[in-house]
C-alpha cells in the first residue's frame, strides 16, 4: 500500500506537469524565441539526465523496503555485514560524474554561445531599460522614444537590452523570451533576446524592490518591422517629451500603467548609470559599448 | 510631555494591525503565565541552578531543541498567513508591506532559529556519548554559544510587535536594505541579531572540531568513529570557514547604516555586489552545515533499522570530505543573472553539478545498507525512507539550477522555491525529525508514541508534496518569488489555492508532533534499557537519561559500530565499569555569566537596533566585563566522588 502512494503523488506530479504545459499560461515551457529555446533545451535535457539517475534511486527504494522488511516470516537473503564493494562504489562514482560530464560540458557551451546572438541574425535593435520604483522605462537610443511599462520590438530581430536601475537592483525577466538578467544602479548590463512570433508577452520583475514590487509588470509586443516603425512614428507625432522634471517625478515610488513619450533627455540612460557610481565601475566594454552607441547617434 | 511620548510609543510599537495586537496580547499573556507558573511551583531557583547556569552539553541540547521547536511553530505560522494570503488572486489578507516582513522572518527563523539550534541540539546531545567523551571540548563556550542564539534570536523575535520587522528578504540585499530605501529599525533587527547568534554558531563550529578531534575514546581512530559525529566534524569545518564572511557582510552592511559608511550603497563608491558575494560565500556553505548532519542522521538511523552494518563507510567519508571542500567553490550559483561573464557562470555550473557527485553516492550507499538488511519500520526510519526520496528530487532540480542559461529562466522563480524547500524540508528537517525521534528516547527516557507520530508523518509528507510539487509548474508559469498577489489572468489561482491546501495539511502534521509530545510524556513507553532500538553506537549503551557525567569509566572501543560488537561479544557497559575501580570524576562548574553575557549582549543589540548608541555601549562594556570576570575565576571545577558514581551506577544496572 505504501508504494503505491509515492508511485500515484509521483505520477501525479509529472502528469500535472505534462498535461497543464500545453498553454501559453507556461511561458518558460513555450518561447518565442531562440534565446528561450536555447535554455528550454537545456532544462530538458538536465530533467532527462537528471532523471536518469532519480528514478532508479526510487525504484530502487521501492523495491528494497518491500523485499527486505523485517518479518518472520520473510525468505530474502539477510547479510549483516556485507557492507562494501568496490564494484557498486566504482558505478556509482563513474555514473555520476559522467552525467555531470556531459551535462557540464553542455552547459558550459550554451553559456558562452548565449552572450550575443548568432552571426547571421539580422540587425540588432538597442533598448535601454531602467528599473525604478515600481515601473520600467523603456528608451530606444535609434529611434529616440521613450515609453513606460510598455515596449513594442519588431519580430525576427536580436533585441539588445542593456539594464540598469535607479532604485534598488531588480531583475528584468520576458520568460516567454528568454532569461533574466539584474538590472543594477550604476551598471548597464547587456542582455539580448528575440522574438520570432509576433504577440505580446508579459515581463515582470525578478528581484525584489520593496512594496510595490509585486506590481512591477510590464508588456513587450513583437510586430512585424513596418508596424514597428509605424508605432515609432505615431509615438514620434503624438505623444509628450519626457523631461528631465518628468523623469524626476517618474523616480518617484509609485505604480502606474502604460506610457508613451516622443522624447527624451539626451544621455539620459548614460547619465542615470553615471550618478549612480557608474564612474567607479570598471566596466570598461559595458561604459564604451554605450557611449559608442550613444555618440553614433548624435551624428544623425 | 504626553504628546512626545505617545509620539515615541506611535513609532516604537508596531500599530495599526489587529494581528499584532493579539500577538501583543498573547505575548503578554504567554509571559505571565510561565512568570505565575514559577513562583506558584517554587521553581526560580531550579530553573536558574538547572538550566540557566548549566554547562552540561545534554541540557544545553534540550534547550537547543525547546528554541529550535518553538521557532518552527513561528516559522510555520508565517508560512500559513503567506500561503493564505497567496491561495486566491488578490486577496487583501495582507497588505504588502505585512507580508514582505512575513517572508523576511519565515525565511530567517526557519534557517537561523529553527534549522541552526535543532541541528545544535543533535549536535550536544549525541556527540560526546557517540565518541564516548564526558562533555564537549569547551563547556563554558557551548554556554554562551547557546545564550548568544536564545538573546538573538529574542531580539529578532521582538521586532514584529517593537520597531517593526526587517522586510528586505532573509537575504536583505543592498542597495534595497540601505538606509535611502530602507529607514527604521526592522533591517537593524535583522543584522544585530544575526551578528550575535552568529558568534554563538562559530564558537560551535569551533568546540565541536576540537572535541571531535581530541576527545574520543581510547581506541576509537577516526575511520572508527560513527558517521553522525563525521558528518558533525565536516558541518563545523564550514561552520568556522564560511561563518565570518556573514560576520563581515552584516558588519559593513550595519556600518553603513549606523554610522555613514558607503561599502554597499549606490553612491559615493559603494557596490552592492560584494555583499551579495560576500552572503552567499557564507550562504551556500551554511546549506550544508544543515544538510550534512541530516546526513549523518539517516546513516545511523538506516544502519539500525536495517540491523546491518552502514554500505561503504570509506567512501561516505570520503564523500562527506569532498563536499566540505566543493561546497565551498560553487556560491555564484545563487546569482548567475547578476550578469557575470560566461566564464565564471560556466565555471560555477560545473563546479555546482560536481558537488551532487558525492551527495548521489551517499544516496546509493544508503539504499544499499537497507540491500539485504532486516528493514523495521519505526518512526525514525519511517522519516529516513522518506528523506531518500524528497532529497533526490530536490538534489535533483539543483542540478537542473546548476546549469546556468536555465537558471536564467528558473531564478528567483517559484521553481527555486520548490527547489530549496525540497531539499531543505525533504532534507534537513525529514532528517533532523528522524533524528529527534531516533534520540528522544535517550534524551528523556520515553519513546514517543508510535501512532500520533505516524498520523503526523503522513499528514506532513503528503502535504509536503501537494504544497510544493505545484511550485515547479508555477515556476514555469513565470510566477517570481516575494509577491504579495498575483492577477487572476495570469492562470495561477489553481496550483497557488492547491499549494495552500499542501501547506496546512504540514501545519496539522505539526500539530499532530505537539500532541504526541504531549501525549507521549504522560502515556508514552519508558525507556527502561536505554537500547530501546538495538542500536549500534556508543550512546546506546548508557541508560536513557544520560547521568550527569556520562560514562562511570570511559569505555575502550577497538571497532566501528562499537556497541554492536560489544553485545555480540557478550559485553555489557557493567563490565566496562568493572575493569578497574571507578575514580572520581571532575566535571565543570555551573555558571551565571554565559547567561549574563548574552542579556548583555541584547542589550547592546537592542541599544544598537534603535540606534541608541548610550545603551549599546552600556551593553558591550557589560559583555567585555563579563569575559573579564571568567578571566579572573580560579575555581571552576568539582569532583564527583567515586562513591557517588559507583551509587548511581549501580542504580542504573551499570555496575
Amino acid at each position: 500500500m505504501k508504494s503505491r502512494w509515492w508511485k500515484g503523488l509521483i505520477l501525479g506530479a509529472f502528469s500535472l506537469f505534462a498535461l497543464t504545459g500545453c498553454s501559453e499560461k507556461y511561458p518558460v515551457l513555450h518561447p518565442v524565441g531562440p534565446v528561450g529555446e536555447q535554455e528550454l533545451f537545456l532544462i530538458k535535457f538536465s530533467t532527462l539526465l537528471a532523471a536518469i539517475v532519480v528514478i532508479p534511486v526510487i525504484a530502487l527504494l521501492i523495491f528494497i523496503v518491500y523485499r527486505y522488511r523485517d518479518k518472520p516470516d520473510n525468505q530474502a537473503p539477510y547479510q549483516p555485514e556485507w557492507s562494501e564493494s568496490k564494484t557498486l562504489e566504482f558505478v556509482w562514482w563513474a555514473i555520476p560524474i559522467l552525467i555531470i560530464g556531459i551535462l557540464g560540458a553542455v552547459t558550459a557551451k550554451q553559456t558562452f554561445a548565449l552572450t550575443h546572438p548568432p552571426k547571421n541574425s539580422g540587425e540588432p535593435l538597442t533598448i535601454q531599460v531602467t528599473s525604478l520604483d515600481w515601473k520600467w522605462v523603456f528608451m530606444y537610443p535609434d529611434q529616440h522614444i521613450a515609453t513606460v511599462n510598455y515596449a513594442e520590438i519588431p519580430a525576427g530581430r536580436p533585441i539588445q537590452f542593456v539594464l540598469t536601475a535607479d532604485a534598488p537592483m531588480n531583475s528584468f525577466w520576458v520568460p516567454a523570451l528568454g532569461g533574466q538578467e539584474y538590472a543594477m544602479p550604476g551598471m548597464a548590463m547587456r542582455l539580448w533576446l528575440q522574438a520570432d512570433k509576433t504577440g505580446t508577452f508579459e515581463g515582470k520583475g525578478a528581484n525584489f524592490t520593496g512594496k510595490g514590487f509585486a506590481h512591477m509588470t510590464f508588456d513587450v509586443k513583437s510586430v512585424n518591422e513596418s508596424d514597428f516603425n509605424k508605432w515609432v512614428a505615431d509615438v514620434k507625432k503624438s505623444a509628450p517629451a519626457l523631461t528631465k522634471a518628468g523623469y524626476k517625478e517618474l523616480r518617484k515610488p509609485s505604480v502606474m500603467g502604460k506610457k508613451s513619450f516622443s522624447s527624451y533627455p539626451k544621455d539620459l540612460f548614460m547619465d542615470t548609470v553615471m550618478k549612480n557610481g557608474g564612474k567607479y565601475m570598471n566596466n570598461h566594454w559595458m561604459m564604451m559599448d554605450q557611449q559608442e552607441k550613444q555618440m553614433d547617434h548624435h551624428d544623425h | 510631555m504626553l504628546e512626545s511620548l505617545k509620539e515615541f510609543a506611535g513609532h516604537f510599537f508596531v500599530t495599526g494591525e489587529p494581528l499584532i495586537y493579539m500577538s501583543d496580547v498573547a505575548i503578554v499573556v504567554v509571559s505571565l503565565a510561565i512568570v505565575f507558573t514559577l513562583t506558584y511551583l517554587k521553581k526560580w531557583k531550579w530553573l536558574w541552578k538547572e538550566w540557566l547556569t548549566t554547562v552540561d552539553h545534554k541540557k544545553i541540547g534540550i534547550m537547543y531543541l525547546i528554541s529550535a521547536l518553538l521557532m518552527l511553530f513561528r516559522g510555520g505560522v508565517d508560512a500559513l498567513l503567506m500561503r493564505t494570503q497567496l491561495a486566491l488572486p488578490n486577496l487583501h489578507f495582507l497588505d504588502p508591506q505585512h507580508y514582505n516582513e512575513i517572508f523576511t522572518t519565515h525565511g530567517t527563523i526557519m534557517i537561523l532559529f529553527m534549522a541552526m539550534p535543532f541541528l545544535f541540539a543533535l549536535f550536544n546531545i549525541v556527540v560526546p556519548l557517540q565518541i564516548g567523551a564526558r562533555d564537549v571540548a569547551f563547556p563554558y563556550l557551548n554556554a554562551i554559544s547557546f545564550w548568544l542564539f536564545f538573546f538573538g534570536a529574542l531580539l529578532f523575535n521582538l521586532s514584529f510587535v517593537i520597531g517593526g520587522s526587517p522586510d528586505a528578504g532573509w537575504v536583505s540585499y543592498p542597495p534595497l536594505t540601505e538606509l535611502a530605501t530602507d529607514p527604521g529599525p526592522g533591517e537593524n533587527f535583522y543584522l544585530l541579531s544575526l551578528q550575535i547568534s552568529g558568534i554563538g554558531s562559530i564558537a560551535t563550529g569551533i568546540n565541536f572540531i576540537v572535541t571531535i578531534l581530541k576527545m574520543r575514546a581510547p581506541g576509537m581512530t577516526l575511520m572508527k568513529m560513527p558517521l553522525f559525529s563525521w558528518s558533525v566534524l565536516a558541518s563545523c569545518i564550514i561552520i568556522v570557514f564560511a561563518f565570518p564572511a556573514l560576520t563581515v557582510a552584516l558588519a559593513l552592511l550595519m556600518f553603513d547604516r549606523l554610522f555613514g559608511t558607503h561599502f554597499f550603497t549606490m553612491l559615493h563608491g559603494g557596490n552592492p555586489m560584494m555583499y551579495i558575494n560576500l552572503f552567499w560565500v557564507w550562504g551556500h556553505p551554511e546549506v550544508y552545515i544543515a544538510v550534512l548532519p541530516a546526513f549523518g542522521v539517516i546513516s545511523e538511523v538506516v544502519a539500525t533499522f536495517s540491523r546491518k552494518s552502514v554500505f561503504g563507510y570509506k567512501s561516505m567519508v570520503a564523500a562527506l570530505m569532498v563536499i566540505t571542500v566543493i561546497n565551498y567553490l560553487v556560491w555564484a550559483h545563487h546569482f548567475f543573472t547578476m550578469g557575470a561573464s560566461a566564464g565564471v557562470n560556466a565555471y560555477f555550473a560545473v563546479a555546482t553539478m560536481l558537488v551532487g557527485i558525492p551527495t548521489g553516492v551517499k544516496v546509493f550507499n544508503w539504499l544499499f545498507t537497507m540491500f539485504r538488511g532486516r528493514i523495521r519500520l519505526t518512526l525514525p526510519m519511517l522519516w529516513a525512507i522518506a528523506f531518500i526520496p524528497c532529497f533526490a528530487i530536490g538534489g535533483a532540480t539543483g542540478v537542473m539550477l546548476a546549469a546556468a542559461p536555465a537558471d536564467y529562466q528558473y531564478h528567483n522563480s517559484f521553481f527555486l522555491i520548490a527547489h530549496f524547500h525540497q531539499t531543505l524540508i525533504g532534507g534537513v528537517v525529514f532528517g533532523l525529525l528522524a533524528g529527534l525521534y531516533y534520540w528522544w528516547p535517550k534524551m528523556f527516557g520515553f519513546i514517543l508514541d508510535e501512532r500520533l507520530g505516524k498520523w503526523a508523518f503522513w499528514f506532513f509528507n503528503i502535504g509536503f508534496y501537494v504544497c510544493f510539487m505545484p511550485m515547479y509548474a508555477l515556476g514555469f508559469m513565470g510566477m517570481t518569488r516575494r509577491v504579495y498577489t498575483y492577477p487572476a489572468e495570469t492562470g495561477w489561482t489553481g496550483l497557488n489555492f492547491v499549494s495552500t491546501i499542501g501547506a496546512y495539511l504540514m501545519g496539522i502534521g505539526f500539530l499532530l508532533i505537539v500532541a504526541q509530545v504531549l501525549y507521549s510524556i504522560k502515556y508514552g513507553k519508558r525507556d527502561v534499557t536505554g537500547d530501546p532500538w538495538d542500536g549500534r553506537t556508543l550512546e546506546w549503551a548508557l541508560p536513557s537519561p544520560v547521568p550527569h557525567y556520562n560514562f562511570a569509566r570511559i569505555p575502550e572501543v577497538s571497532e566501528l559500530d562499537a556497541w554492536w560488537h560489544m553485545k555480540q561479544n557478550g559485553e555489557t557497559l557493567a563490565a566496562q565499569n568493572k575493569k578497574a575501580p571507578l575514580e572520581p570524576i571532575h566535571m565543570p562548574k555551573n555558571t551565571g555569566r554565559p547567561f549574563i553575557m548574552g542579556v548583555f549582549f541584547f542589550i547592546a543589540g537592542f541599544g544598537f537596533v534603535f540606534n541608541w548608541f548610550w545603551m549599546g555601549a552600556i551593553g558591550l562594556i557589560g559583555v567585555v566585563i563579563t569575559l573579564i570576570a571568567r578571566s579572573q575565576e580560579r575555581d571552576t571545577e568539582y569532583e564527583i566522588p567515586a562513591e557517588e558514581i559507583r551509587r548511581t551506577e549501580s542504580a542504573l544496572g551499570r555496575l
